[in-house]
């Protein structure tokens, strides 16, 4: 039996640099764009090599804004990867679309090539508040391209909101959530916008414009009214950040969390297989230049500590939380014998709790999870 | 064996008020004997440490020889004793001046006489030096010789209409002073064949050398293998070497005799053995009495010094240790703080040798140090009868055991602009000096004369005074002695828990405004915990101020994408690594700096 293996697929490119953004990606022609794919598909097909023994059963788009490739570069990405790697029966395949670039000939394109699910990074039902952003498109736009998805076919939709943004109230983020609940999504991913060193928004924001963001008061009762609302209307919380509708959980998202083995592509992409993490190079000429085979580097071998520390700090940010079996299966070794003590002073704190052979965080423990998280370091 | 004739040596000193140029005029002095090339010269040859090159003044006295073909076709020999630029030193520059026969005194023509011109022109006309004055920085635009000349005659009363106009900097006019100092500055006089008497104005030591004792011959010689007797401590070891200095360097010679400016050593152990001002002997042959002016130097100002990491602790005690084999007036002893855990009480001169001490510790050693409030010594009269010298607020006594406390004041000489003088006296008057006396210098400059506790300066007066003035006042003083004091201790409660290495000593009336800045430098300081963490100032388990530390509401990962748990688990060590420079008081974690902090209550 094969071993399960998830495909990231990094697209550099937007069309403008959102105010908020520190991902890797930047706008670009039409002409870097296909060079891109080329070595991309380039890339993918001298690795596969190394993936004989797997299949692979998610594969993610994302970027970037991997919407503005047209369907055929799209189709010649998928085209190398099935071509090369084995899949499995019903692989979940995620493309991220920014709104302001969603047409019908991209979606007959990417459900030919097999896409299944199209994440739509929204962020916000309030014109206004996309504008400050510096999103391309309007709640209007979004509503369009949402329609054309499940016209198209699409089963499995997710909608990226953000809170605690400059200017947003309270009132405008629940109508947000309103509006966007009312249109049934499979899935919801909602964060509280994290102002980034190195980013437009940290020179306008961080200092002396803070007080155009929410006061602590209402970006918290943004947080509970996201967990109350979405809970009411069906969606289960499964990580920190993520609303599912039963079954629709995102299975990629999850073997981050899981640590299962997975590879990136693409500018900058993270890889881990086999108690092995390294990531791509992160300068698009070294990209584009280095031979195909050759464009990995920081690579890292996990130790024993190392990955006792991820199963618990990725393990945890899912409310179902860590499996005491499958933590002592994996390392040989009760969880108590290892972080017993940090356990009990976050359960007494009323941080963790402990049910049913599974350590989770706690509702207050999700809120100052980094708190927690930190201490599940090892090592001096 | 050739001895040089008295006649053909001048001691000497430059003295200047800090920036005027001392220093750089020395370089260029011993440039233009040829004793280095240029080559060789790296700015500020005197200023040997970098702390010194680094903030531009001499911490140690150090001394150079050099040969100067003078225009009457002789050669002498000029001895530069260079001497410590800071208030905190000022017994060292005395000793250094008691070494001396005359002294170059360095005016800025730009800025005139300064505070510190007048202390060091007073304390050099004290100990019986010939002065003559050299007019420095005449390239400024804004120099103005003439006025400058005038000053100085109209102030101080030397003659100096012939005062050398040199620019230090340039290069401009070096080779008049030489000239005046060959003859402005008298020959030393001493008796050859009287018993030794010689002036230890420095000591270092030198691990391979043991003590290097620098001193000025008064009478007799010394040469290797007379057995010398340090008077005051009563010290006696044979001597090894004896020599004079290069640049940078010793160079032996066979003996030393009167007038002369050298070093010895002697194998001696200890810097403690040699203190500064102290008379060297021979044994075999004592003189009558020692040379006058010898004090024992006790330090001002003390505070808790404590290694950031405990296990340190070993490390930090080697340190010091080892910096007091260089330095007779650091002081320590070991001490345990609550919070602080193991360290110890340090006395320094002053704020200036306390922060040069924490940052030859940090430097050179590789020490993270916590530090504690400095503290003045006070008196504690007990209702017993007992008087303690407290150096540790957290020693005082109880309240009812207390009859009353004194505090250090000082005499303190502030030269300022005529404009200023109104938010000067402002300044001194909220810092509880007593005004004394003012005089005009010229129509333009004052002289204020105020006694002033030094509790109220040791911190930030001369920040206040510079951003008060614009930068133009100056300041000097001297310990004046003890004055009876309403004096309170000040104890900051962190979640109701006393933090003992944050209490201080503060007078009644300034208690309340201390406690208050001082919880709100606190409330900044301390990260948000899972509760609401209360933070008080008491006096004597009153409460008179508080500031609370909101409970942390959250504290979440940004979005991770793609898989990059690096960066994550990067953030997640940050945390943790912040946690541990952090120091558990009950269940509050308090990071080191706000130890500190207590330091920097803004004069506002």
């Amino acid at each position: 039996m094969k071993k399960a293996l998830s495909v990231y697929i990094h697209i550099p490119f937007c069309l403008r640099k959102c105010l908020y953004c520190d991902f890797l990606s930047a706008p670009a022609g039409e002409q870097e764009r296909d060079a891109y794919v080329r070595a991309l598909c380039g890339e993918i097909r001298a690795e596969a090599e190394h993936y004989k023994e797997y299949m692979v059963t998610t594969v993610f788009l994302g970027g970037g804004t991997p919407s503005l490739l047209s369907g055929k570069q799209l189709a010649r990405i998928f085209d190398v990867l099935r071509e090369h790697y084995a899949f499995s029966g019903k692989p979940e395949i995620t493309v991220e679309m920014n709104p302001g670039t969603i047409t019908e000939e991209k979606l007959l394109h990417y459900a030919k090539s097999g896409v299944n699910r199209v994440s739509i990074g929204l962020q916000s039902a309030d014109n206004t508040e996309l504008a400050r952003l510096g999103r391309i498109h309007t709640w209007e736009e979004f509503l369009a391209g949402y329609e054309l998805c499940r016209e198209v076919g699409f089963r499995n939709i997710n909608v990226d909101l953000m809170s605690a943004l400059p200017g947003q109230t309270f009132a405008s983020y629940l109508e947000t959530l309103r509006k966007v609940t009312a249109l049934r999504p499979e899935h919801i991913s909602a964060y509280s916008l994290i102002i980034e060193e190195g980013t437009p928004f940290y020179e306008m924001y961080a200092e002396e414009g803070e007080a155009a963001l929410p006061d602590e008061e209402t970006e918290r009762a943004m947080y509970e009214e996201t967990k109350r609302l979405l809970g009411d209307c069906g969606y289960r919380r499964y990580e920190i950040s993520n609303y599912a509708l039963p079954g629709y959980e995102c299975a990629h998202n999850c073997v981050y969390w899981q640590r299962g083995d997975y590879v990136g592509f693409g500018l900058g992409a993270a890889s881990m297989t086999g108690g092995r993490r390294w990531s791509n190079v992160r300068s698009l000429s070294d990209y584009m230049e280095l031979p195909d085979g050759a464009k990995k580097t920081a690579f890292c071998t996990l130790s024993e500590d190392d990955q006792m520390e991820e199963t618990m700090f990725l393990g945890l940010r899912m409310m179902r939380g860590v499996s005491e079996a499958s933590f002592s299966y994996a390392f040989h070794r009760p969880l108590d014998a290892v972080y017993g003590k940090v356990i009990e002073k976050h359960c007494a704190q009323g941080l963790l709790t402990r049910e049913n052979g599974a350590v989770r965080l706690t509702d207050r423990g999700i809120d100052v999870s980094n708190y927690v998280l930190a201490d599940f370091l090892l090592g001096e | 064996m050739v001895q040089t004739d008295q006649s053909r040596i001048r001691n000497f000193c430059i003295i200047a008020h800090i920036d005027h140029g001392k220093s750089t005029l020395a370089d260029r002095i011993i440039e233009k004997t040829g004793l280095l090339t240029e080559r060789e010269m790296q700015a500020q040859v005197l200023d040997n440490m970098d702390l010194e090159r680094e903030r531009g003044i001499t911490i140690k006295s150090q001394a150079v020889r050099i040969v100067y073909k003078a225009q009457d076709g002789e050669e002498y020999i000029l001895n530069l004793i260079d001497t410590p630029g800071h208030v905190d030193f000022n017994y060292e520059v005395s000793r250094s001046l008691a070494a001396c026969d005359g002294a170059v005194l360095v005016v800025d023509a730009a800025q005139g006489i300064e505070a510190q011109t007048l202390a060091n022109v007073y304390l050099a006309l004290d100990h019986d030096l010939d002065v003559f004055p050299v007019i420095n920085k005449i390239d400024l635009p804004s120099a103005e010789p003439q006025r400058v000349k005038d000053e100085i005659e109209d102030v101080i009363g030397l003659e100096a209409q012939d005062a050398p106009l040199i620019s230090a900097k340039n290069g401009i006019g070096i080779e008049e002073v030489l000239e005046q100092i060959v003859h402005k500055i008298p020959a030393p006089d001493g008796d050859p064949e009287a018993p030794l008497s010689a002036l230890i104005f420095d000591s270092l030591y030198d691990s391979y050398k043991g003590v290097i004792i620098f001193c000025r011959l008064m009478d007799g010689r010394v040469k290797k293998g007379t057995t010398i007797r340090m008077m005051a401590t009563g010290a006696e070891a044979e001597v090894v070497e004896v020599g004079y200095f290069g640049a940078g360097q010793f160079i032996p010679c066979d003996e030393l005799s009167a007038g002369m400016v050298g070093y010895m050593t002697a194998s001696i152990k200890n810097v403690k053995d040699t203190m500064v001002g102290d008379t060297v002997t021979d044994a075999a042959r004592p003189c009558e009495a020692p040379l006058p002016g010898y004090k024992e130097v006790t330090p001002m100002v003390y505070c808790g010094m404590y290694p950031a990491d405990g296990a340190k602790y070993p490390d930090l005690r080697d340190a010091l240790e080892k910096l007091q084999l260089n330095d007779a007036s650091l002081r320590y002893e070991p001490e345990t703080s609550i919070a602080l855990g193991f360290g110890f009480r340090c006395g320094f001169l002053g704020l200036l040798h306390l922060e040069i001490i924490q940052e030859r510790l940090e430097r050179e050693y590789n020490l993270d140090l916590v530090t504690t409030a400095p503290s003045v010594i006070y008196k504690v009269h007990k209702t017993n009868g007992e008087v303690i010298e407290l150096t540790n607020p957290s020693n005082l006594p109880d309240p009812t055991e207390i009859d009353y406390m004194e505090e250090p004041v000082v005499s303190a000489e502030i030269m300022v602009t005529k404009e200023f003088v109104g938010s000067i006296m402002e300044l001194c008057q909220e810092r509880r000096g007593r005004y004394i006396s003012m005089e005009y210098m010229e129509e333009t400059r004052a002289l204020l004369h105020y006694e002033l506790p030094l509790n109220e300066i040791i911190y930030d007066f001369f920040d206040a005074l510079k951003s008060r003035s614009r930068g133009y006042a100056s300041f000097d003083y001297e310990l004046k002695g003890y004055e009876r004091s309403e004096m309170v201790k000040l104890d900051i409660l962190i979640n109701r828990e006393e933090v003992d290495a944050l209490s201080f000593i503060v007078h009644n009336e300034s208690a309340y405004e201390r406690g208050r800045k001082m919880c709100e430098k606190l409330k900044d300081e301390i990260p948000r915990h899972l509760f609401e963490i209360p933070i008080q100032a008491a006096v004597g388990g009153k409460i008179i101020a508080r500031e609370t530390v909101k409970a942390m509401r959250k504290d979440v990962l940004a979005k991770c994408y793609g898989g990059d748990i690096t960066r994550k688990k990067k953030l997640l060590e940050k945390q943790k690594e912040g946690k541990k420079r952090m120091r558990q008081i009950g269940n509050v974690e308090i990071p080191q700096k706000a130890f500190m902090s207590v330091l920097k209550l803004d004069d506002k």
